[in-house]
């Protein structure tokens, strides 16, 4: 099998081995992201000299037996919105352009401790803000599938650099469905965690009480894999939660088997306005499926998902609003050359330094905040998050897991949708919800649509249901088989 | 017309923590500048804050010394503005559920003016926790920022307008700085930063309820000068009204070279900061087991405590005042006092002798020489007639300030004992008779004053040991033989 078809626990295994080793199988990603980059963009940097120097570091422990565990040498694409020492962190965003991360984060530093290696910056929408990459300060990324499309986003060069074959796996963060969506458009498996299990420390913060980080792999195994690598309680982070986490890939390891299991189908999610014919088909067969397996169906009703859309806008926004104020031109980032005083810094430095959908939804936020408006949007918004909260605990007393399209149709043509903030707002329907919940979600590929591209499956669970939703998508794979990818020569 | 000023006080001050408020750096004042930095105190993209434990323990400590509800459940909440001086341009503070709310202090005494000051209880509206912020220096053209101080946990304290006069303020403030300081949660050092304070005062005929128009006092160095631009500022609103001018609500800048406040800038319109909960950081609950067991380690309040000692000790309200202005003092007193059967003289011999001797000498009391036992046991020897307190002053006490030696092994060795015995006496009362034939014969022309002369002639002569009360008796039988 060539080096760059392996998944995470292929290459562990192949290079517990002594099959292949973290150089051969660096070189070999550098190789194909060589070839296909032009064409997908899905990396914003790929410091080839850094790359091999890790691996040759990982491949030095290996030979002398100081692996730091099974998945020593694995390289591993990161979004450009996760700090890793020296690396760039763009976010996607010309304002940090210049600036270099001057520390790990949490999850950046249990990835280094069992020795993977940090492969390339992908790209994203500015500050995470985004479903297309469209809104990537550094030009767009394409969709392996069918290079016209977008890859999703905001995590979209994640997706689209596992997709493409060009890394193993990668690390997305989703604020409203910024991994599970591009996960879905790029046919691979993306796992939002409940708010909480992951550490939140040096991801670049979009809306603090929304963002996690979470895994995009080829499948459903590997996505357990990273959870596993990068879950837990965080001393730096306050808002991770207390307890023992971990144990997703081993508790893989037993048949998956649904037999019993309750699995909800949101009725406002299937007849909601805009769902495309090919996805509810392929949505539905999945059900399907997993009703063959043993699974029961029970249609469950989140009367308050209507407003999750707008509740989600003016939340996220109004947390994105005080959050990008640091971006100032004072301290790291883009200065403007032209300012004379501090308040053209400001103004200057801002103005240039970031993009229009940034600026949207930092005025956005900024009016939602405003005395005089607060009550009527932040606050009211605060009171309905609770509602859709309520909904979903309910909604898990009568099923186990959710089960919905991912998004409401396959990649759209780049562009499609650029010119219509709002209806690219209304698309983040499926996955909103989850991120407003503080619950967990994971996107698998379900077949393709009319136009051969995938479509995303979408299962929810409850607050640590992780383990569930895990065990839940592998059952599917298992049928389904793991994720086809493009070939893209 | 009568007038009054209506006066209240935000002061700020820093609480004293091992490290910031909400990261590792150290909490120290007068390191290089940006040493004592990281990427959270910085802002730096990705960090996130973590509350300090120990502050919010102490911010709990300051409510329950000033006598504040401790909130069940309080949150911290952004404050956003853009300034160089705030690394993320928003404040982590607290906007409407503070740690403590409704407090107060008792001032009273003698004012800072010197007149006396009406016993009072001054309202603490309510005290919250944020974030201190950089330091800027302007240079020139140029401003500099020193991040070292971005991050200090800084309390509000937030007073209810129920000040009337300059001394009242002043009085407010040193009894706030003693209760923080007493349980070491601020040093309150004005000049290092650590404590700061605005102004907020109006004047109103007196008698009227409404406020007048309020107006802020801004950049006080020191007590001295938050009581100065209130004797300046009181008498120019008083002025302004009675020429028929309507104040403005507005900032003014105290100038202490001039002596004036200057107007800063003119509040048209609230600035709006756009307050939210803060999601970085979880809501903090107390409940009454922990509130009990932050209450339990607090030391006693030093108001409440300078009234039991009027009360335990018998001494006056001066002296317990004087007593207990700092926590170690009250401390040292205190370890002497208990178990003493002189503890007025105690307290005599503290404040006239040993504040005196530590004050030329440039010495806290904590670096004191003499050990509260031996402090006591003096007063003993003088109260129980074992040597006089000519002696214990001129001889024992400054031999114990040297020597650190117990003063009855003093008084032993230099053999200082009080001379009661008559014969010893009479010798002494002789010699003086016969060395002072005027002051002998000014009383026995009736200048009865002429005997205390005496009096002292016969301490000095027996160098101070001989008991005054027994040579008066002696002198007179002589000098009227005579």
């Amino acid at each position: 099998m060539p080096l760059i078809d392996l998944t995470i626990k292929q290459a562990a295994t192949a290079l517990a081995a002594g099959e292949t080793t973290s150089r051969a199988l660096c070189e070999a990603f550098l190789a194909r992201a060589e070839a296909v980059e032009p064409r997908v963009k899905a990396f914003l940097s790929l410091d080839r000299e850094d790359v091999l120097r890790q691996a040759d570091e990982a491949d030095r422990r290996r030979a002398s037996g100081a692996a730091r565990g099974p998945y020593d040498g694995i390289p591993l694409a990161v979004k450009d919105n996760i700090n890793v020492t020296g690396q760039p962190c763009s976010c996607g965003s010309k304002i940090l352009a210049p600036y270099r991360a001057t520390y790990d984060a949490t999850v950046t530093r249990k990835l280094r401790e069992a020795g993977f290696i940090f492969f390339g910056r992908t790209n994203q929408d500015e500050f995470a803000m985004g479903s297309s990459t469209e809104n990537s300060a550094y030009g767009p990324s394409a969709n392996p599938w069918n290079l016209e499309c977008v890859p999703g986003g905001s995590s979209g060069g994640s997706a689209a650099a596992v997709a493409a074959r060009e890394a193993p796996a990668a690390l997305g963060s989703d604020t409203g469905g910024s991994i599970r969506q591009p996960a879905g458009f790029c046919g691979i498996v993306g796992l939002k965690p409940t708010y909480g299990l992951v550490s939140r420390f040096g991801l670049v913060a979009y809306a603090s009480s929304l963002d996690q980080i979470g895994p995009m792999t080829r499948t459903v195994a590997d996505a357990a894999i990273l959870l596993d690598q990068i879950c837990g309680l965080d001393p730096m982070d306050s808002t991770t939660l207390p307890g023992a986490h971990g144990g997703y890939a081993a508790a893989l390891e037993a048949p998956a088997d649904v037999r019993g299991l309750r699995i909800g189908l949101p009725t406002e999610y299937f007849a909601a306005q805009g769902l495309a014919p090919d996805v509810r088909r392929a949505v539905e067969a999945a059900a399907k499926t997993y009703e063959k397996l043993g699974a029961t169906l029970v249609e469950i009703s989140l009367p308050n998902l209507r407003y999750a859309v707008a509740t989600y806008y003016i939340i996220a926004t109004a947390e994105a609003s005080a959050n990008l104020a640091r971006f100032d031109g004072i301290r790291y980032g883009a200065r403007s050359p032209e300012a004379k005083d501090l308040l053209e810094t400001y103004r200057l430095s801002r103005a240039k330094g970031f993009g229009d959908e940034v600026k949207r939804r930092i005025i956005l936020g900024t009016y939602v905040l405003s005395s005089g408006y607060y009550d009527a949007y932040y606050l009211r918004a605060q009171k309905v998050r609770t509602l859709i909260r309520n909904d979903f605990l309910r909604a898990f007393e009568a099923c186990d897991v959710l089960l919905s399209p991912t998004a409401p149709e396959t990649a759209f043509k780049r562009g499609a949708k650029s010119a219509d903030p709002l209806a690219m707002y209304l698309a983040d329907i499926y996955t909103i919800s989850a991120n407003l919940a503080g619950i967990c979600g994971i996107s698998l590929p379900c077949g393709t649509g009319d136009d051969g591209l995938p479509v995303g499956l979408q299962l929810m669970g409850p607050a640590l249901g992780e383990k569930k939703i895990l065990q839940t998508a592998q059952a599917f794979e298992n049928v389904a088989g793991p994720a086809k990818l493009p070939e893209l020569d | 017309m009568q007038y009054e000023a209506v006066i209240g006080l935000e002061v700020h001050c820093q609480v004293k923590t091992q490290s910031k408020m909400f990261c590792g750096c150290a909490n120290r004042f007068g390191a290089e500048p940006n040493t004592l930095t990281c990427p959270v105190c910085l802002g730096y993209p990705g960090s996130l804050p973590v509350a300090n434990a120990e502050a919010v323990r102490k911010i709990v400590a300051a409510g329950l010394m000033c006598g504040c509800t401790i909130s069940k459940f309080s949150k911290f909440d952004r404050k956003n503005y853009f300034y160089p001086d705030m690394p993320k341009n928003y404040q982590i503070t607290q906007f409407d559920l503070p740690f403590c709310l409704g407090g107060q202090i008792p001032v009273g005494g003698k004012g800072f003016s010197g007149q006396p000051l009406p016993e009072k209880k001054i309202g603490i509206t309510r005290i919250h926790m944020e974030e201190d912020v950089a330091k800027l220096t302007h240079l020139g053209k140029a401003s500099a920022v020193d991040y070292n101080r971005a991050g200090v946990p800084l309390m509000e304290i937030v007073s209810e307008p129920d000040m009337r006069t300059p001394d009242e303020a002043y009085a407010y403030l040193t009894a706030l700085k003693q209760v923080l300081e007493y349980a070491g949660i601020s040093e309150c050092d004005m000049e290092k930063g650590q404590m700061r304070c605005d102004v907020n005062v109006s004047v109103r005929p007196l008698g009227r309820a409404e406020f007048g128009t309020k107006i802020e006092i801004k950049n006080l160095n020191s007590f001295r000068s938050v009581h100065r631009s209130l004797c300046h500022e009181i008498p120019r609103q008083i002025e302004a009204v009675e020429a028929g001018e309507k104040l403005r609500q507005e900032t003014r800048r105290w100038d202490d070279a001039l002596g004036v406040t200057i107007v800063m800038r003119v509040k048209e319109h609230a600035h709006d900061y756009r307050y939210f909960p803060e999601p970085d950081l979880m809501p903090v609950t107390h409940t009454d087991e922990q509130i009990e067991k932050i209450r339990a380690t607090l030391p006693e309040v030093p108001f409440v405590r300078r009234d039991r000692f009027v009360t335990e000790y018998g001494i006056t309200p001066y002296d317990a005042h004087v007593l207990t202005l700092e926590k170690p003092l009250a401390d040292y007193y205190e370890a002497a006092a208990r178990g003493s059967a002189n503890p007025k003289q105690v307290a005599n011999w503290i404040i006239t002798e040993l504040l005196r001797v530590l004050g030329e000498r440039g010495l806290t009391i904590r670096e004191c020489p003499v050990t509260p036992a031996h402090m006591a046991e003096l007063a003993g020897l003088v109260g129980g007639g074992t040597i006089t307190g000519s002696v214990a002053k001129s001889t024992v006490f400054p031999a114990m300030l040297e020597s650190g030696r117990a003063p009855s092994e003093i008084v032993k060795e230099k053999g200082l004992e009080q001379v009661n015995d008559d014969s010893a006496i009479e010798g002494f009362v002789t010699q003086a008779i016969a060395a002072n034939p005027k002051a002998v014969e000014e009383y026995r022309a009736g200048k009865a004053a002429s005997i205390q002369f005496l009096v002292g002639q016969v301490m000095k002569l027996s160098r101070g040991k001989a008991n005054p009360q027994a040579a008066l008796p002696l002198l007179k039988k002589q000098l009227d033989a005579g």
